[in-house]
């Protein structure tokens, strides 16, 4: 059986200036735990990758107000005054990136992609920059792959070889960003013997993620 | 009735039996009240879920059932959850029949400009250029104008979605069809004449001899 961590562990392994990709739809399946254990330990000058910054108080919403973060990758800010205030205060980076794009990107950096093609983005300020390729008549923009250097995921059960379940729009980006950074952490709101979670039913397999959060107390 | 009411039933006029639909946050959500009797349709929500129903009563909401904008939801009887690269595959694959979204300009090429006021508002695109990229049938559900002015311009002044051209934009005063050869008028808002929308239009119409008034259902 495998050990886990305490949340505080995580977050110290967790050095200052890391690239982080975090799991979450407006803080819906972040792992709410690690990211409070970041604030504790006053985390300076992350990376964070994220579908958003979720809203003041919550989720990546509690990074950005304690000064954690430098950069934000991501789709969507409007829940988040706060961030939108940093950014025009440049306090904060954000690059804006749509949303199905940071999807693949993701996928492409966890697959072992040299980038996606996609329409989207064509004609936009998104495709400043960015190489078009035609493929059978038509034109893509050329996205490149995304990695980070840790994940953290939010489950709903894991088991005690770290497999993971996922609950209804809690999944998101969980299952994309386990295979797209050197180290998985996740948390999961179910510690379950093995064989408790039947292989279909696994979504992350337990061999691509690093370390588990103890049980919630 | 009011404005935005009027504008998401005139929208629901828009759905078809068995099909997939995605609501943009915002005035576009009130468009699911409005399904015509006897449609089955499958909403949406790019945060991970297809079928997605109303709402649950006080007290028996599930904090991992949400729409995009982080509100509870209910699930109809098959639907379907997955993760956002799945989501973004039915979105951009050509899966999706419609969206229905918000936007702040629309000009005579059709383009559609919703996700950011340089230096002003920026709120980030989240899945709309995907949607306006990906959807068969893209429609804009919006006011006619902001603050006194109209957002249908002959040319955007903020940055595009896309390189698309929409589909219908659905306004309180107008139904306008953008067509290669420009904004088609198609039908005008109950007790609104056809002089008055070209009035409160920045940009040239194409005027049809009958523009008829808007079918807003039945029901409540």
């Amino acid at each position: 059986m495998r050990k886990s961590i305490s949340a505080a562990e995580a977050a110290a392994m967790i050095p200052d200036g890391a690239r982080l990709m975090i799991a979450g739809f407006v803080a819906v399946g972040s792992p709410e735990r690690i990211i409070d254990a970041l604030v504790a330990r006053s985390a300076r000058g992350l990376t964070v990758i994220a579908n958003d910054t979720a809203r003041p108080g919550l989720g990546i919403g509690k990074l950005i107000e304690a000064g954690c973060v430098a950069r934000a990758i991501v789709s969507h800010i409007g829940t988040n005054p706060v961030t939108q205030r940093k950014m025009l205060a440049g306090e904060v980076e954000v690059e804006l990136v749509p949303q199905g794009t940071l999807a693949e990107r993701v996928r492409a950096g966890g697959a072992g992609l040299g980038g996606v093609l996609t329409p989207t983005g064509l004609g936009t300020l998104v495709a400043e920059g960015k190489q078009v390729i035609e493929v059978e008549g038509r034109p893509y923009l050329l996205e490149a792959p995304l990695r980070a250097d840790f994940a953290l995921l939010h489950a709903q059960e894991a088991d005690h070889e770290f497999n993971l379940t996922y609950r209804l729009t809690a999944t998101n980006f969980n299952p994309i960003m386990a295979l797209a950074a050197d180290c998985v952490i996740a948390e999961a709101m179910e510690t379950v013997p093995v064989g408790v979670i039947p292989p279909d039913a696994v979504r992350t397999p337990g061999l691509l993620v690093d370390h588990l959060l103890e049980r919630m107390h | 009735m009011d404005a935005k009411e009027m504008i998401a039933r005139r929208a629901a006029q828009e759905l078809r039996d068995r099909t997939l639909v995605n609501l943009g946050i915002g005035l576009p959500t009130l468009v699911a009240r409005f399904v015509p009797p006897g449609l089955h349709v499958a909403f949406q929500s790019e945060n991970g879920i297809l079928g997605f129903g109303a709402r649950p009563p006080e007290g028996m909401e599930d904090p991992n059932l949400t729409d995009a904008g982080g509100g509870f939801i209910g699930a109809e009887p098959g639907a379907a959850s997955f993760d956002s690269a799945m989501s973004f595959a039915l979105i951009r694959g050509g899966h999706l029949d419609m969206t229905v979204l918000g936007g702040l300009q629309v000009d005579a090429a059709g383009r559609l400009a919703n996700w950011m006021v340089p230096g002003q508002l920026v709120p980030g695109m989240g899945g709309a250029m995907d949607l306006v990229t990906g959807a068969r049938r893209v429609i804009i559900a919006m006011q006619h104008a902001a603050r006194g002015e109209s957002k249908i311009v002959p040319r955007l002044s903020l940055p595009p979605t896309a390189e698309r051209r929409v589909d219908l934009v659905i306004t309180d005063l107008a139904v306008i069809e953008p067509t290669p050869d420009g904004l088609l008028l198609r039908e005008c808002a109950p007790g609104i004449s056809v002089a008055e929308i070209v009035a409160a239009t920045a940009a040239p119409l194409i005027i049809p001899d009958v523009v008829p008034d808007m079918p807003l259902g039945g029901g409540r």
